[in-house]
């Protein structure tokens, strides 16, 4: 969010928090909805998985500005997400080579 | 000394210096929660049998705490919005909605729990239960670090709306963003815990 934002930019940023809060509320029927689906694990763990990204994408996005962010913040959360993204593939290897 | 980058941004960085230190701790914690989260799949992947969460947690309090959280991430980020449109008495309403919203949701955390455990269910009986408490412990506990900060600008942090502005408006959106976070957490959580 630039630090110029007139306070009239700010009020139409307000419209669109409040269409996210909404697409939130929705999203979150979504989920507990798919849950009394009794699907088997994998696609149930798929779809709650999508949902909530899609969540957290939104909330990440507006809520913590991050649409309109400086360069170094997307630097800073690439290294992250290659790093979080190591440490979720641990128990993939360690179950592929029976390490347990 | 005065403290630089605390109102305009680094020339070098495009960031006030806050904000900065904020998304670097943010950093720390997507990895903190990520160990847990990957320790989480390991168990599961490697147990022989693993209960279904819907079948041991009570969804809707959990989902009512969803829609809580949810709730108190728009009372932030509008918290912030008032001091940008220079509203302070809306501010005031709004970051004390969200510390309230925080507290309302440890209430119902406390109920959930204080059913679990009278009903003697600990998190030494099974490898679910002890995950489940360790995740929702450890978030529980950021809420509760939320809620302080946010207190403290709701209280005694707020003065400083009156001689340095733009500053407290940093200081509300760095709040918010940590706030945030850990409402983006418990999205991921829900559904990972108590509907798969």
């Amino acid at each position: 969010m630039s630090e110029t934002d007139s306070p009239e930019e700010i009020k139409k940023h307000v419209r669109v928090y409040v269409n996210v809060f909404v697409a939130l509320m929705g999203l979150t029927v979504v989920t507990v909805a798919i849950s009394y689906l009794h699907l088997s694990v994998v696609p149930a763990v798929i779809l709650a998985l999508i949902v909530a990204t899609i969540k957290g994408s939104l909330v990440a996005s507006y809520f913590m500005h991050l649409i309109n962010e400086k360069k170094l913040i997307f630097a800073t959360l690439i290294l992250t997400g290659i790093f979080f993204a190591a440490l979720m593939s641990l128990p993939l290897i360690f179950q592929n080579d029976k390490f347990y | 000394m005065q403290i630089p980058y605390t109102v305009h941004a680094r020339p070098d960085t495009g960031l006030f210096n806050a904000k900065l230190g904020v998304w670097l701790f943010l950093a720390s914690e997507v990895m903190l929660f990520g160990a847990l989260f990957s320790s989480y799949v390991l168990l599961r992947t490697g147990a022989p049998s693993w209960p279904h969460g819907f079948e041991m947690l009570n969804i809707p309090l959990a989902t009512l705490n969803t829609v809580v959280l949810i709730t108190s991430s728009i009372t932030m980020v509008m918290a912030w919005a008032s001091l940008k449109m220079h509203d302070f008495a809306k501010y005031k309403r709004y970051i004390g909605a969200t510390v309230g919203l925080g507290f309302f949701f440890l209430i119902i955390k406390a109920f959930e729990y204080g059913a679990k455990f009278s009903a003697g269910t600990y998190p030494s009986e099974s490898t679910f239960l002890a995950i489940y408490f360790t995740l929702t412990g450890l978030h529980g506990l950021h809420v509760v670090g939320g809620m302080i900060v946010n207190g403290y600008f709701w209280g005694p942090g707020s003065k400083m709306w009156h001689t340095e502005p733009e500053r407290f408006t940093n200081r509300i959106e760095v709040a918010g963003l940590y706030w945030h976070f850990v409402d983006l957490v418990w999205i991921f959580l829900f559904p990972v815990l108590y509907l798969l």
